[in-house]
């Protein structure tokens, strides 16, 4: 049963990383900022997940984890919708930029 | 436990060249996003490989900051911009 | 396991480096503002792999978010997109900081033989039952060395004083209509992200006297909601004409002075709390000072300026 908890542990913690690295290498590799928006806020927050499922069966302590689980959703949450404003942002941005160019 | 904690901050590497590199300040604020999200996790991390309940609250405040930073700073910075071009137009 | 861990420090180290260099030498604004962003993170992280949690609370709270919406304000006053970085008499710049790095270093190492017998943190760790709270570095903030904490907020204060200057002088002509509308998306998050801010704050204030947490830490996350409400457009203006921000930035002080001028002049001494008032008399100026520290630094960043277009 421990080894087992121990291996799935090991497996979710891995998987974390994994989608960390993910995350890392689309910020740097995509061609450009909405791309590399979604890279970020949803692979990152996958292996925030995928690592706090690891973390909480480490502990088994059901205060951590909550408080895990809730910094999680948050930050689910919060990604998603920065991801929404930087996206406005930038598109508003761009779209000045080409009517600024358009005017000379 | 260390050693991915280790592996974990060298993630952020690359989200310091595209600080550096830009091409624009979206995706700053979008490196500074993930750099938020990696110190979370690594805080995470390190409140159970340390046994230190007060990481937790760290990387609490820290999620809640980052999401204020990238909502405020993206407020703060639409006017600044929306000036410049104005006074673009005006000198052109 | 060591191996991993040197690894781990080198890497924080090797970043907080990095980025102090690359916000120094940058020469684009909005990137130094947000690698300085970036740079409050590592240095969290520092505090804590440091076993700091009180520093790394306010870093992560102070440095990584209020301090980047600050310093974008500054940015905004003065419209430059691209700083200048001095080149002339660079030697003289260099013999200035190593000198300035050696007094540093020398003093530095002088520390660890200033201990004569007693070492300090046994010194607090012993007093801290005589102090009213049960967590040491909140029983030196507000006991031990409550004439320093007195003072830092009067600097706050006065941060706010000089803010009022300038920003009196620095009326730029378009000022106006500048602000455009905040996107309802953003008014929506801001909406449910406030009440999680200020029941953050109240957990941060009420931990402090047990584990790790305080006056700061809680103020400048409530901050952080006052000026995440003032940009939405959803709190009115800060305007220093208004009483309630004049009484809610001057309480902490105020409260904080009149326990020191009320203790010098009734009691044992200057800030030296009575015996069995002091944990009331810290609560009391804990929440107070969290109040004032909330208001002054939303004002700092997000206070008087025109209403933003409807």
């Amino acid at each position: 049963m421990t080894v087992a908890l121990e291996g799935l542990r090991i497996v979710l913690l891995a998987g974390g990383l994994f989608f960390f690295v993910t995350g890392s290498l689309g910020l740097l590799r995509f061609p450009d900022t909405y791309t590399r928006l979604h890279a970020v806020t949803k692979a990152d927050n996958v292996g925030l997940g995928l690592l706090v499922a690891g973390l909480s069966l480490h502990s088994l302590e059901w205060q951590s984890t909550a408080l895990m689980l809730l910094i999680w959703l948050f930050v689910m949450a919060s990604g998603a919708t920065s991801a929404q404003l930087l996206a406005r942002y930038q598109r508003e941005q761009d779209r000045q930029e080409s009517a600024s160019n358009g005017n000379r | 436990m260390a050693l991915l904690a280790a592996a974990l901050i060298l993630t952020t590497l690359p989200a310091l060249w595209r600080l550096l590199h830009g091409p624009t300040t979206a995706d700053r604020l979008l490196c500074v996003q993930m750099l938020g999200t990696a110190s979370i996790a690594l805080l995470l991390l390190m409140a159970e490989w340390q046994q230190q309940d007060h990481w937790r609250d760290v990387a609490l405040v820290l999620a809640l900051l980052g999401a204020v930073i990238s909502a405020a700073l993206v407020q703060l910075l639409r006017p600044a911009r929306r000036d410049n071009v104005r006074r673009q137009e005006k000198s052109s | 396991m060591e191996i991993a861990e040197a690894v781990l420090d080198t890497a924080l180290i090797g970043l907080l480096l990095t980025m102090a260099w690359a916000t120094l030498h940058t020469q684009r604004m909005s990137a130094a503002i947000a690698l300085f962003a970036g740079f409050g993170m590592v240095l969290a992280l520092i505090w804590a792999r440091l076993r700091a949690p009180d520093l790394a609370l306010a870093e992560a709270a102070i440095g990584a978010g209020l301090t980047s919406a600050l310093l974008l304000r500054a940015a905004s006053i003065t419209r430059e997109e691209t700083i200048r970085i001095p080149t002339s008499r660079l030697w003289l710049r260099w013999l200035f900081v190593t000198a300035v790095f050696a007094w540093l270093a020398v003093h530095v190492l002088a520390l660890s033989t200033l201990d004569g017998g007693h070492s300090l943190p046994e010194l607090v760790t012993g007093q801290t039952p005589n102090s009213g709270v049960r967590h040491p570095v909140t029983a030196v903030l507000l006991n031990f060395r409550a004439w320093d904490t007195l003072l830092e907020l009067l600097v706050l204060l006065l941060a706010l004083l000089g803010f009022r200057q300038i920003a009196r002088h620095n009326r730029h002509p378009y000022d106006a209509d500048h602000h455009p509308a905040p996107w309802p998306l953003l008014k929506a998050w801001s909406r449910s992200l406030a009440p999680l801010l200020v029941v953050t704050g109240g957990y941060l204030l009420w931990r402090g006297s047990d584990d790790p947490g305080g006056a700061f830490q809680a103020g400048a996350v409530l901050a952080a909601a006052l000026v995440l409400l003032r940009l939405s457009g959803q709190l009115p203006v800060f305007r220093w004409s208004r009483w309630t921000v004049r009484l809610a930035a001057l309480t902490g002080p105020a409260l904080f002075l009149s326990v020191a001028i009320g203790s010098a002049v009734m009691g044992e001494g200057w800030l030296n709390y009575p015996d069995n008032a002091s944990t009331l008399l810290i609560v009391l100026i804990e929440s107070a000072a969290t109040v004032s520290i909330a208001v002054t630094l939303a004002f700092l960043v997000a206070g008087e300026e025109e209403d933003i277009a409807e």
